[in-house]
């Protein structure tokens, strides 16, 4: 009887996923950075309340898995943390996706420690080494003599890409580095190990309240040893360029967008989106990037 | 009734018979059929992978970097091994806890309480594997770094304790099936004879169960060695070579579940993932080929 029930209930569920899938044609279909799946979650939701008539997904996975649903045609836009590479290019226009980019916000990306962690600053050199695998010890960059444990992403991850191009000089990892599932496992993890050190989007550092989660040390990063060190929570060193890894946060369209996609890309990259982007902690855009939109949407 | 009715009954019910027989056999052609066709599919997307990749070296090479800018690496030894510990692991610690629940539920508990308890261990089983890996992360994973004196629980000692809770329900229900249905004549025998109860359940009811115990044992190993989720969540997912329980691991299964939604189609990365699909298939195969062959070693000896 029960087992009969189960087979039911299986058989039912299964029976109603393509009228599901039915309901979501019509949405625009949002995938890709983990990094900044909040911030277009929360950009879509708002777009939502104001025009009720365009339905929005927005789905997260990594960059790499975004630029390879809008080659597959399977989302509308993809978000990326990072540059596309040569290869992903050569595949989309292989299968006729010309890809468009916007940049929707700026990230300074953030070093954290545990707050336990004496340390205060680091070189993008001392970074660059302690993720190769090459330092294994906080005292050789000035901190307590203990090992360090590394925390990193998953190679889908955009920030696990653009670290390597930007911080690690493109070497390889360590393989000692454990690779979380996402932002917040990191932050998990930085809690829990006073000696851990991880890298996160600077929007995932806060609590409800806005301010830097408990038990998180955000580091200074000076560009070299002569260089004063910045660090990411000062807006203004991140907009100046004066915080060595902040990056541009990218949303992609096959060509160009349809009239709903570029309304809502307008939205974002207009007043009202970017009050937002700022509220949820990353920056936002300069006149350069906002000129290079507005040409990517004619 | 004339002859012809009885004649005709007779007719549609031999046509009932071989039609239910159709059916069966249909079911069972379709599941050797599902079988063969992933294997094949398997097999054809995992050879390509072998045009650029030396075997010896995808089996035996500690390193796993597809995507490196300087040197792709595909050698999965430490995926390999980081599998079989926590399989091991788990099972270490699965199998004697399974048992003793499961003689304990059969042969000491009051029924009210078995009748309580065994739906419960059932649930256990329903369990999201992502709720388990999120209690690995938040909960045992802080209680194993402060048990080692280490500074995280993301290894794979914590992965081998949650694959284990994951592995007991299966072992635990099983296992006391196969416990209650030894026939009391054994154990009223057994008694008879002298024994005390201790000695019934352990030299009597446990080998006269045994091939159910194993099937549990096995079942549960299954569960463990294709879990994903929770040792993807649990286990730190390093690639470095590992040396102990305490050191951060990555599964075979993690790998794929890792890099399978952002590989490239139809590259060598691609390709090799599939590969490592195709090892872990013929590890599960094994495994269950063993587990037959002693399976009927002891029936044979029973008789």
């Amino acid at each position: 009887m029960k087992k009969w029930l189960s087979i039911a209930v299986i058989g039912l569920s299964l029976a109603l996923i393509p009228q599901m899938s039915l309901a979501q044609k019509k949405m625009i279909q949002v995938k890709g950075s983990d990094t900044m799946v909040n911030l277009v979650q929360i950009l879509a939701e708002e777009y939502m309340a104001r025009s009720p008539k365009q339905a929005l997904a927005v789905l997260g996975g990594g960059s790499g898995t975004g630029v390879s649903a809008l080659i597959n045609g399977t989302c509308d836009i993809a978000d990326h943390s990072r540059e596309w590479k040569q290869k992903e290019i050569e595949q989309a226009w292989e299968k006729g996706v010309k890809p468009r980019f916007f940049i929707i916000a700026v990230d300074g990306l953030s070093i954290i420690v545990n707050e336990r962690n004496p340390i205060e600053k680091l070189t993008m050199a001392e970074l660059g080494a302690i993720y190769r695998g090459e330092v294994k010890n906080w005292k050789v960059v000035g901190g307590p003599d203990k090992p360090i444990s590394l925390y990193g992403r998953q190679s889908n991850s955009g920030t696990y890409v653009f670290m390597q191009e930007h911080v690690l000089g493109n070497k390889n990892y360590s393989m000692d580095m454990k690779e979380m599932n996402g932002n917040a496992q990191i932050i998990e993890g930085i809690l829990q190990d006073e000696n851990g050190v991880g890298y996160v989007g600077v929007g995932y550092l806060f609590d409800s309240s806005g301010n830097v989660r408990k038990g998180l040390k955000v580091l200074k990063v000076a560009k070299d040893a002569n260089s004063p060190a910045y660090s990411p929570l000062d807006k203004t060193s991140v907009d100046s360029g004066r915080y060595p890894v902040a990056r541009p946060l990218f949303q992609a369209t096959n060509g160009k967008p349809s009239p709903a996609v570029a309304d809502f890309i307008m939205f974002e990259t207009g007043p009202e989106g970017q009050k937002i982007v700022e509220r949820e902690g990353f920056f936002t855009i300069g006149a350069a990037h906002r000129e290079s939109n507005e040409k990517n949407l004619r | 009734m004339s002859v012809r009715d009885v004649m005709k009954k007779r007719r549609t019910s031999r046509l009932k018979e071989s039609a239910i027989k159709a059916f069966f056999f249909a079911n069972g052609v379709i599941a050797i059929l599902v079988l063969i066709g992933v294997f094949g599919l398997l097999l054809s997307t995992a050879i390509p992978a072998f045009r650029e990749i030396n075997i010896l070296e995808f089996i035996g090479s500690k390193k796993w970097d597809p995507t490196s800018p300087e040197k792709a690496e595909y050698g999965i030894l430490s995926m390999i091994v980081s599998t079989l510990m926590v399989t091991t692991g788990a099972l270490a610690i699965a199998i004697p806890v399974g048992i003793g629940v499961a003689a304990y539920l059969s042969d000491v508990a009051h029924w009210r309480v078995r009748e309580i308890l065994k739906p419960i261990i059932e649930i256990l089983a329903g369990i999201p594997s992502v709720v388990v890996g999120f209690l690995g992360i938040v909960l045992f994973g802080p209680v194993i770094a402060k048990l080692f004196h280490t500074s995280n629980g993301l290894n794979a000692a914590n992965g081998s304790f949650l694959l284990a809770i994951m592995a007991l329900p299966t072992i635990i229900s099983i296992s006391e099936d196969s416990l209650t249905t030894v026939p009391l004549a054994y154990t009223e025998a057994s008694l008879a004879l002298g024994a005390s109860r201790w000695q019934t359940l352990v030299r009597v009811k446990i080998p006269a169960a045994l091939s159910g115990i194993i099937a549990s044992c096995m079942l549960g190993m299954g569960r463990a060695i294709g879990e994903t989720m929770t040792v993807l969540m649990a286990t730190g997912n390093a690639r470095a070579f590992p040396h102990g329980f305490l050191d951060s691991i990555r599964t075979m299964t993690a790998n794929i579940a890792i890099e399978l939604g952002e590989v490239p189609y139809y590259t060598t990365h691609y390709y090799a993932l599939f590969a490592i699909g195709l090892v872990l298939f013929i590890m599960t195969f094994v495994v269950n080929l063993i587990a037959d062959i002693v399976l009927h070693k002891f029936q044979e000896r029973e008789l």
